[in-house]
């Protein structure tokens, strides 16, 4: 299939129509709004349905009960909006439903910005609603990632039976890449025998979708398989990018298109004799520890440098992953403001001097 | 000798787990007779509250979802969108409809989304013990308005079938009422008519139900019906608001 | 001539039965306890039934059958 120009949103969009979504549920929040627009325009090309909720809450809510009853559905949103949602997740991970939502995050707290940010990393994969579950959060760099993740994203979630997040940001949405939609590689996806449909075929058990366990001993049950159905996804579904690390002395930790300020930096750091590299997170959660365990681990490893735009979310999971071993250092900026590749490179010359 | 009244087999044989004279028992009943009169029963989805019929998934044979307080509408929106012959409905109280659940509400009608909602009002929060409704007569002792709802404070109780009539996508709202049998059996007619207007795809379709609530109320069973008769229907009015 | 069955195990004792039956032969039993800590209702004249069903439609436990 020949490589397209698009917009983010709308790739991320045209993505999920290709993994056979025909249900959408959303409302307009800057940047993001392209998405709706655009689901708006082709899902009744594709004999689907594309429905503006009245709220996020709404939306969600719209969300459980379409994939309730079987079908692969998204909603997508930006930070303030995915705040609204999180009830609606966590019954959603509660009924153990598969959907995709997309968050293009913006600045915050509270009304926040309109620029993009990466201040949603605790939201996303520290429960953001209540209870104990988790939701497999992917990261892209790019668009064509995002499409990629989109569509997988779809397949993950079927399989699992577990919402799947792409925290994707404002750069994302609203850049325009070029891209191409190739399908995932296959996964042996079982059926929804559990969906509600009407119960005319006997020969299942009726379908009750449902987070509500009374008793003690049934809602720990449940909990447990939960979490052994976690265990499964960080041994399956963790995925990082590991990046000019053979020799470097100093790893820098980065996620989404700030990997790619850093990426650059890397290139001017190393032309001045810094041996730096990058450990890339591309699934948030389950996050990849053991790349930053192993690399903590080795001789030659002075410090690690995270590098995002929020004071310090995915930091801490940096931190736990070298567990003291080395250093950890952080550069943020907030409000939308981008750090810049040259900041990245004073950093990690400030690093080196021992600063 | 010929059975002329059973249990319907779309109720499952769990025993409610509802107060003595509560007239969720009845309602439910009745949801499921005409479910299995229509012959709808096999492809019908419930979605249950959060109030006292959380457990609604449990008595109701069919395909159940169960909702966030107040979200119902919007968990049936995405069903039916996805199964639209699917005959879904809802089975709300008055603070997962009328206070949490408003916006959804509202906003399921005026889509006119073609589902049917059982809106059980008994002018009280039920489940988590006795508080103030949006429903709750003026005057109505609560356990968040002790000294009884002053409009003053606090305002008035809403008209919910009055309010949704006044909405185009809303196809059929009707006000019953649980206080005798003859009551109970126009109620049933009206719940009938709410799922033949789903089958025939007219719009959206709400009977509200007005309905005791003996224990909170700190009444019998007797006298919960007589309070629904002499207090409630004179600030509920009774009756069709709007057919189409 | 009309006869009913109560389940005694369903019924919680409302009395809303024993409110609207038009012949007035319910009565709340001062028996045994069902398995839910209730006294049942229990039919004091049989041959009286007009299998009106007034009882079994205000029950809200599915208590009442009705046979005629």
């Amino acid at each position: 299939m020949a490589r397209k120009l698009m917009k983010g949103n709308e790739a991320v969009a045209e993505a999920a129509i290709q993994a056979g979504c025909r249900y959408f549920f959303g409302y307009p929040i800057t940047p993001q709004n392209e998405i709706p627009e655009y689901m708006a325009r082709r899902l009744p090309e594709v004999g689907g349905c594309f429905l503006q909720a009245e709220s996020e809450i709404s939306a969600i809510n719209m969300v459980y009960g379409a994939s309730g009853a079987g079908a692969r559905v998204m909603t997508s949103s930006s930070s303030p909006g995915i705040s609204l949602k999180q009830e609606g997740i966590s019954y959603i991970a509660g009924a153990e439903l598969p959907c995709v939502i997309v968050n293009m995050v913006r600045g915050g707290p509270g009304l926040g910005g309109i620029q993009p940010g990466q201040s949603d990393y605790f939201q996303a994969t520290k429960g953001g609603g209540h209870g104990d579950y988790r939701i497999v959060v992917l990261a892209p760099a790019s668009i064509q990632e995002a499409v990629d993740m989109v569509m997988e994203g779809f397949d993950i979630a079927d399989q699992y039976r577990i919402p799947v997040l792409l925290l994707g940001d404002g750069m994302i949405g609203q850049m325009m890449e070029p891209v191409e939609f190739n399908p995932p590689p296959k996964r042996d996806l079982p059926p929804k025998t559990w969906a509600s449909t009407g119960w005319s075929d006997k020969r299942r058990p009726r379908a009750v979708i449902n987070s509500l366990y009374i008793d003690p001993n049934e809602l720990e049950a449940m909990n447990l398989k939960l979490q052994g159905k976690y265990k499964t996804i960080a041994e399956n579904e963790t995925r990082v990018e590991e990046y000019l690390l053979d020799d470097a002395q100093y790893i820098i930790a980065a996620y989404g298109t700030i990997s790619r300020i850093v990426r650059s930096a890397l290139a001017s750091a190393r032309s001045e004799g810094i041996r730096a590299g990058l450990i890339r997170p591309k699934t948030l959660w389950p996050f990849p520890s053991a790349a930053f365990e192993n690399a903590a681990a080795r001789e030659g490893v002075e410090a690690f440098l995270t590098v995002e735009m929020s004071s310090g979310q995915m930091h801490e999971d940096v931190r736990l992953g070298v567990n003291g071993k080395k250093p950890v250092h952080f550069l943020g900026r907030m409000g939308g403001n981008v750090p810049s590749p040259e900041s990245v490179v004073e950093k990690l010359r400030e690093m080196k001097e021992g600063k | 000798m010929e059975k002329v009244f059973k249990k319907t087999s779309m109720l499952t044989d769990k025993i409610f787990h509802y107060c003595p004279g509560c007239t969720h028992g009845i309602i439910h009943r009745l949801v499921a007779e005409a479910l299995e009169e229509l012959g709808v029963g096999d492809r019908a989805i419930g979605v249950a509250p959060v109030g006292c019929a959380v457990f609604a998934y449990e008595y109701f044979n069919c395909d159940m979802h169960e909702a966030a307080h107040g979200r119902a509408p919007a968990v049936a929106t995405g069903i039916k969108r996805v199964h639209p012959d699917a005959v879904v409905f809802t089975y709300q109280g008055d603070g997962d409809l009328a206070a949490i659940g408003m916006a959804e509400i509202v906003h399921a009608a005026a889509r006119g989304e073609k589902i049917t909602t059982i809106f059980v009002n008994n002018a009280i929060y039920g489940m988590t013990g006795g508080q103030m409704a949006p429903t709750t007569l003026v005057g109505q002792k609560t356990t968040t308005a002790p000294d009884g709802r002053l409009a003053s404070h606090c305002g008035y109780p809403v008209r919910v079938s009055e309010l949704l009539a006044t909405l185009d996508g809303a196809a059929y709202i009707e006000r019953v009422s649980m206080h005798d049998v003859a009551n109970v059996m126009r109620a049933k007619k009206a719940i009938k008519k709410a799922f033949e207007c789903q089958i025939e795809r007219r719009g959206f379709a709400l009977v509200e139900v007005l309905s005791s609530c003996p224990t909170n109320w700190g009444l019998s069973p007797k006298e919960a019906l007589e309070y629904l008769r002499d207090a409630m229907v004179p600030c509920y009015p009774l009756g069709v608001k709007k057919e189409v | 001539m009309a006869r009913i069955t109560i389940d005694g195990q369903r019924c919680k004792g409302c009395g809303l039965c024993v409110l609207f039956c038009p012949k007035k032969i319910l009565e709340l039993s001062d028996g045994a306890l069902n398995v839910k800590g209730y006294r049942s209702v229990v039919v004091t004249q049989m041959d009286a039934c007009m299998g009106c069903c007034f009882c079994a439609r205000m029950c809200p436990d599915c208590v009442i059958e009705v046979e005629k």
